[in-house]
């Protein structure tokens, strides 16, 4: 099983996503509207050796993968590790064509399982299972030909599956992304501890999760303690996501702390101008070693 | 250990399955689900150990249950509320709470008498900037709020297209119950229920026979004037965006789901955490972790409390109680038949009017 990288590259900054302020979020949805901004900054984290770029399945990052594969030369060593669905997208559709109209929408129009919802009579588990992995391909089909090592369920999709119980679509999601995909599956989640039993209960062992890791448990359901617990435990490979905690904890102290912790095996951070990359580059390779 | 409430959550849509994800984690929850039929419903009793059920009477006569939580299409509120009711549950309804507010005084009237804890999901009252709009404004400090701004933005109907039930009136659809709902139960909070409402203009952008936006102005006696603008066709928010504005005689706020900022002229011993000038203080800051998080601490905190207050037997709601949800339908109604009459509903601050008794109307109700 291949290590990940030390450092990803986030994408929430291109997608008007603040945690602390919608002004802020405005402007970067302003600079960042067009693929050509996103592909600038892009560069600039390759450049500096930070080959991941951990992002949603949303439309524009179908444009930049588009432009990674036209330059193989170029991007030669890229890696996506695609995070799906982009939540929105379908809480929109829910919104507007109801849940099974949504769900059809989504898939190919032309499919049996697409026919079956049509029918409205009630599915095999077979046809379930069938659909779940045709969502799967079309959240996909924008990476094809370029490399996805790692494949993450979005937190949002994950934590509602997690709270309704529905432990088995994580079995579906990490087989076929196995089998169909030869990559690793993995999870983001706000809900670490309850995530972590949920998986091995469903027979997944040491997966691969992202979520919020910071030294002041910001945003860490299920409490500071039982991540730590978690962390130690060599039961979780931790993707650590908000490590500044949006910015309330000063950058050295935050990755710092982090580096002291077992279990963590990367870090996804994203920012949008050179100096803060390479900033948390320098700070990852002072405490941590290489970001490669 | 059988300590645990036992809560059924009603409807599986787009509310419902996020508070069945939240309600089912808590810890100190037992959980039921229930929904007519259809493709989820078949989905999830396969695959989740919560029982589901599929006739909402027939569950009501079988299971043993502390609480519901209605997530049901709006028009289905009343009468499920009611059959709640009438068994003794404590109950937690989706928002708005009813399309005809003579249902909800009613509800409100019998919830209390039975001392249950009655609760309504308007969530923005559990969001920390919001919360600490409420406290500022509580506190005196701006001094005589003058002028309040209310908005609601975000990409909802886009295009014209085949209806849900959100986009039917009769139903409850349409942006004012769906979205500007959310604004107008924030401006009951600070002030109450409006003295007169006018200039309001409930129209369609791209739908067929509901408003897609949504404009009013609202006025308290002896408080402000509030300008109301919603709008659900607006393509530039990633999603929901909701947001207010006061100016008062002793400085500014603003609160949107991520901040509030505070602008001061003299500083006030009521608040004393506050200087002179501007101060920003921001939800994560002002938000404490809950036990799961699926979509914004808001939206589990509502829920903590209402399980929080049925498992300690307070026979009312900690927050939006129904009485407050009544506020919210009565105002919804007044900008209803002030945009179908074009007469203003309710009674002037200060020059005294004729509103002449129609059907529908407001004072016909006795309020």
């Amino acid at each position: 099983m291949p290590r990940m990288d030390r450092l990803l590259f986030g994408d929430n900054q291109f997608f008007g996503i603040n945690h602390m302020s919608e002004e802020k979020a405005r402007a970067q949805a302003m600079r960042f509207q067009h693929a050509d901004a996103i592909m600038d900054v892009l560069d600039v984290a390759y450049d500096e050796g930070i080959r991941t770029f951990m992002c949603t399945t949303h439309d524009r990052i179908a444009e930049v993968a588009d432009r990674i594969r036209a330059n193989p030369a170029r991007y030669g060593d890229f890696q996506f590790y695609p995070c799906m669905p982009y939540a929105h997208k379908y809480a929109n559709a829910v919104t507007e064509h109801g849940m099974v109209g949504a769900l059809r929408h989504f898939m190919p129009s032309d499919g049996l399982l697409s026919t079956a919802l049509a029918g409205g009579k009630a599915l095999a588990t077979k046809e379930v299972d069938g659909i779940a992995r045709v969502l799967i391909d079309m959240e996909m089909k924008m990476f094809q030909g370029t490399k996805t090592p790692v494949v993450f369920v979005q937190n949002v999709f994950t934590d509602l599956l997690l709270g309704m119980g529905f432990t088995r679509a994580f079995r579906i999601f990490h087989d076929h992304i196995i089998e169909k995909y030869g990559a690793e599956p993995a999870y983001i989640t706000m809900n670490l501890p309850m995530l972590l039993d949920a998986v091995e209960k469903e027979g997944i062992e040491r997966p691969i999760v992202c979520a919020n890791i910071n030294k002041i448990g910001f945003r860490m359901s299920g409490g500071f303690d039982a991540y730590l617990d978690a962390l130690k435990s060599g039961r979780v490979r931790a993707v650590a996501m908000s490590v500044y905690a949006s910015g309330a904890i000063p950058a050295d102290e935050a990755i710092h702390w982090i580096s002291e912790l077992p279990g963590v095996e990367s870090i996804v951070f994203g920012a949008s101008s050179a100096g803060n990359i390479r900033g948390t580059k320098s700070l990852v390779e002072k405490y941590m070693g290489a970001t490669a | 250990m059988n300590d645990k409430i036992r809560i059924a959550v009603v409807g599986l849509g787009k509310m419902g399955l996020s508070h069945f994800a939240m309600v089912n984690a808590h810890p100190q929850v037992d959980t039921v689900a229930c929904d007519g039929a259809g493709f989820m419903v078949d989905v999830l009793s396969r695959n989740i150990t919560a029982p589901v059920h599929r006739d909402y009477n027939a569950m009501l006569k079988t299971e043993r249950l502390d609480a519901v939580l209605i997530a049901t299409p709006s028009r289905l509120h009343a009468p499920m509320v009611t059959a709640a009711l009438e068994r003794d549950l404590h109950v937690f309804c989706e928002k708005p709470f009813c399309l005809d507010w003579a249902d909800s005084e009613r509800l409100t009237q019998m919830a209390a008498g039975k001392e249950r804890v009655a609760q309504v999901g308007y969530h923005y009252r559990y969001v920390g900037a919001f919360r600490e709009m409420k406290r500022i404004v509580d506190s005196g400090a701006l001094g005589r709020i003058t002028h309040v701004i209310a908005e609601a933005y975000g990409p909802v109907v886009l295009r014209p297209k085949r209806g849900t039930w959100r986009t039917r009136k009769e139903e409850g659809g349409g942006c004012l119950y769906d979205y500007a709902a959310h604004p107008l139960n924030l401006l009951n909070w600070f002030f109450g229920v409006p003295s007169l409402v006018s200039g309001s203009v409930l129209t369609p952008v791209f739908s067929d026979g509901i408003d897609d936006q949504v404009m009013a102005t609202l006025s308290w006696n002896d408080g402000p004037t509030a300008q109301l603008s919603v709008n659900w066709s607006d393509e530039s928010h990633r999603k929901m965006t909701t947001r207010v504005t006061m100016i008062g005689t002793n400085g500014r706020i603003f609160a949107d789901r991520q901040e509030c900022q505070v602008y001061l002229r003299k500083s006030d011993p009521a608040l004393p955490s506050y200087d002179a000038g501007w101060t920003v203080k921001y939800t994560t800051e002002l938000t404490e972790d809950p036990w799961f998080y699926l979509r914004g601490e808001e939206y589990s905190a509502q829920l903590n409390d209402f399980v929080t207050a049925v498992a300690a037997g307070k026979g009312k709601a900690i927050e939006n109680d129904f009485a407050s949800a009544t506020q919210t339908d009565r105002t919804m109604a007044m900008v209803i038949e002030n945009s179908e009459t074009g007469a203003p509903v309710g009674s002037p601050p200060m020059a005294k009017q004729t509103i002449p008794a129609r059907k529908r109307s407001w004072f016909a109700r006795g309020a």
